[in-house]
């Protein structure tokens, strides 16, 4: 192979600083994601106004998706260009601005909703000094990410990064679209659409957050560190073309699946459900794809913890993406739609997507950037896989089943006509889940809890190692 | 923003639509063509990133056929419903006259069985056990998130079974009641009493007037303020007035508590008080169902 150039480092700084903060982000919102499970159970558990559920359940959303999982694509986005881009990231500065100014957003966010001030979108609650700052960490973040594109070493560009480049640009899009708001004071704003403009505008926005956000940023997480942990060749450039242009093309279309039978246009509604339904292939051409390149070395599975989460994330992510478009379908949602069935398939996707495929590539990542070959314990690796996926089942399986449940109790009549249930006696038969539920996310939280431990044993008294930058494959020095 | 009412926007959405599936079908026909032949192994596509590299399999043929799948069925479904610009579907089908189908299978079905009863009386129908059970079943569902499950009432709402009525309790007043829906006003009294110790004699006259501990002299004092202030809607004797809703002071069942605190709040900043209007989206039928079952519940359905 090649010699590596010691002339040059790559900036593993920026990297280290969202991976650990991934892990420390992730114990937080899960916590807060206990405590208002917890509330459905005991609500007298809702001591202050600001640790209530509808003040504390946008600070979970927003702590799990944007500062978990956004820290998540940050660190592995950084890492992955760098390193099949063979170059240092574009703008050092600029980078660390991106992680000093995205911390400050989620500081922001952490204090702002649980003091009740929200825009009152959801995942886009945050107020309009906020958004300011979330578009200029953005903007930073595109050009870092670009500009290392465009100075890369390599002819092509690797597919983890159209993932990674899609979900950046998009993003952008929706953040300033859905965002566009008229300030009244400093922590007061109202939204430039009004009507059921504002519902579409708010679910583009909100489905292709989890298009984008937690879709195609984890696709490309998934393109880099399944392939170096299986040590296989992607199994198809083909299908990696197919749904990549697929994926995100299809996936702007479907939001109006969130407002089946309201005030929106039948016209609109029927879009949203056909595009939610041809979305499938191209979601599951990325499952297929990341477990294919497992084929021929299939055996790795029984030993690995790290590929274990990564293809029990794909499992799940091929699970909720056949799910979705099921109940994108009117006659499904109407059941679905407004139960806790819905709690459980963002969950599936969620835990057992988003978070397993982010603990295997975390698991991956941190001991490299802190130059060791290998976690402290890959036995509580495995213990945490096994902690966490036990968790997620029981998670899903509860709330499909109160989901369920309260579709049909909701709809039940009896002979007379009258509803056979008082809305109440659905909540009153929810308990049952929502307790097994919580016992779900605390073996979920438990997992991160292990990880933390993990990570900190791994890092503490470790040098922070900036890897050199090896030419590329058949380049000549 | 724009209301997007040209018929123009129909043609765009129409065309874009269309061309989008298409597009896909095109895009997927392109690059499904190559296969592989018997024994052939993939080859790599040459390219390397930090050791990566890729294979160039074909694109499995079960995904793509479930790939075109989708796609026929999503120009099937708009050819059959509402999809493509403004043109309806072929089968007519829209939400809104689903919703209102549904409501009228309902109607020919359940009608029947709850109109039966629009013969009959309310105090009769009060004594009905099938109607009572009924009754209570639409109660559950329209009226229990306030007035609670066994009409017990809480703070600001009233109790349904204590005999005591704010507009009257026969069955033309509750009819009215739950058709129209009630505003309750009590105007803020406290500038019309005066100062804060007129306020505070004016809240032991009412405690004494519904045999509450007081203090007997201020509630001397407060008797003339009352009979200045109050006495227009709550009456001489503080027995009320059901004509505009003032509640009866005497009898110690207190909508927003008796205590002296919550009479000083009550007489300081007033109370706005709302029983929404159930008249659209209760028929007749049900109206007088529930009117029936709250006459029943309140002790007087055999009066």
């Amino acid at each position: 192979m090649q010699a590596p150039s010691t002339c040059n480092t790559y900036n593993y700084t920026v990297v280290r600083q969202f991976a650990i903060m991934t892990v420390v982000w992730g114990i937080v919102g899960m916590l807060v994601g206990l405590i208002i499970a917890a509330q459905l159970i005991w609500p007298e558990l809702n001591l202050t106004p600001w640790l209530s559920y509808g003040r504390l359940r946008p600070l979970h959303t927003n702590a799990v998706i944007f500062a978990f999982g956004g820290s998540a694509l940050f660190a592995t986005s950084y890492y992955v260009v760098q390193r099949t881009c063979h170059v240092r990231l574009f703008g050092d500065w600029l980078a660390s601005f991106t992680f000093w100014g995205w911390q400050a957003v989620i500081v922001l966010a952490a204090v702002t909703l649980p003091l009740g001030m929200t825009s009152g979108k959801e995942y886009a609650e945050l107020e309009w000094p906020i958004d300011v700052l979330i578009t200029l960490v953005w903007v930073s973040y595109a050009v870092v990410f670009f500009g290392t594109i465009a100075k890369r070493k390599t002819p092509h560009i690797y597919v983890a990064n159209w993932f990674f480049g899609a979900f950046i640009i998009t993003v952008a899009v929706l953040h300033l679209v859905n965002s566009a708001a008229m300030p009244v004071t400093l922590t007061k704003s109202y939204s430039a659409y009004a009507g059921v403009q504002d519902a579409m505008v708010q679910w583009w926005y909100g489905h292709n957050a989890v298009g984008f956000f937690l879709t195609a940023g984890f696709l490309g997480m998934m393109y880099y560190f399944i392939p170096k942990q299986a040590g296989r060749p992607v199994y198809s450039y083909r299908l990696s073309v197919v749904h990549f242009w697929a994926l995100i093309f299809t996936y702007m279309w479907a939001g109006p699946h969130h407002l089946h039978y309201t005030a929106l246009p039948d016209w609109a509604q029927s879009i949203g459900m056909i595009f939610s339904l041809v979305l499938l292939a191209p979601s599951w051409g990325g499952m297929i794809n990341g477990i294919m390149t497992l084929s021929g070395a299939w055996y790795k599975l029984r030993t690995d913890p790290i590929l274990k989460f990564l293809v029990v994330s794909l499992s799940f992510y091929g699970m909720s993406t056949f799910e979705g478009p099921m109940m994108s379908i009117k006659t499904v949602n109407a059941l679905s739609h407004y139960t806790d069935w819905t709690i459980g398939h963002v969950h599936s996707g969620a835990l057992g997507w988003v978070g397993m495929v982010t603990f295997g590539s975390l698991y991956y990542l941190i001991p490299r950037l802190y130059g060791r070959t290998e976690m402290h314990s890959m036995k509580l690796v495995t213990l945490h896989f096994w902690v966490a996926t036990i968790g997620i089942v029981l998670y899903i399986a509860a709330m499909w089943i109160a989901g369920v449940m309260q579709g049909l109790m909701w709809r039940a009549v009896n002979p007379d006509g009258t509803l056979t249930y008082a809305f109440v006696e659905s909540v009153k038969a929810t308990y049952p889940y929502y307790a097994v539920r919580l016992l779900g996310g605390l073996l979920y939280f438990a997992g991160a809890l292990i990880m933390g431990w993990n990570v900190y044993k791994t890092v503490v008294g470790q040098k922070a190692v900036d890897a050199p930058i090896p030419l590329p494959a058949g380049a000549h020095a | 923003m724009s209301d997007f009412l040209h018929d123009g926007w129909s043609l765009y959405i129409a065309i874009i639509t269309v061309v989008s599936l298409l597009a896909c079908a095109v895009f997927l026909k392109m690059l499904s063509t190559q296969k592989l032949a018997k024994g052939e192994q993939p080859g790599t596509t040459g390219h390397s990133w930090d050791d990566l590299e890729e294979f160039n399999n074909p694109l499995p043929r079960w995904w793509m056929w479930l790939f075109y799948i989708t796609i026929v069925f999503s120009f099937i479904y708009l050819i059959l419903y509402p999809g493509l610009g403004s043109w309806g579907g072929y089968l007519g089908w829209s939400s809104t006259g689903q919703y209102q189908e549904e409501q009228k299978r309902a109607a020919a079905t359940f009608g029947p069985i709850i109109d039966r009863f629009l013969k009959q009386d309310a105090v009769i129908v009060a004594a009905d056990a099938e109607a009572r059970e009924i009754g209570q079943r639409l109660f559950l569902n329209y009226c229990a998130q306030c007035h609670g499950s066994d009409a017990g009432g809480s703070r600001g709402y009233p109790n349904l079974r204590d005999g005591d009525w704010l507009y009257g309790g026969t069955p033309e007043a509750i009819r009215t009641t739950i058709v129209d829906g009630r505003n309750g006003v009590m105007p803020p009294m406290a500038a019309a009493l005066g100062s804060s110790e007129d306020v505070r004699d004016t809240v032991h006259y009412v405690l004494s007037l519904a045999g509450r501990t007081h203090d007997g002299l201020r509630a001397q004092r407060g008797r003339v303020k009352y009979a200045t202030a109050c006495v227009a809607c709550h009456g001489a004797d503080g027995k009320g007035n059901q004509q505009l809703g003032a509640p009866n002071l005497t009898d110690d069942i207190w909508l927003h508590g008796g205590t002296e605190a919550a009479i000083t709040e009550s007489i300081v900043k007033g109370r706005v008080n709302q029983m929404p209007a159930h008249r659209d989206f209760l028929d007749e039928g049900k109206i007088h169902l529930l009117t029936a079952y709250v006459l029943g519940i309140s002790g007087q359905g055999g009066k």
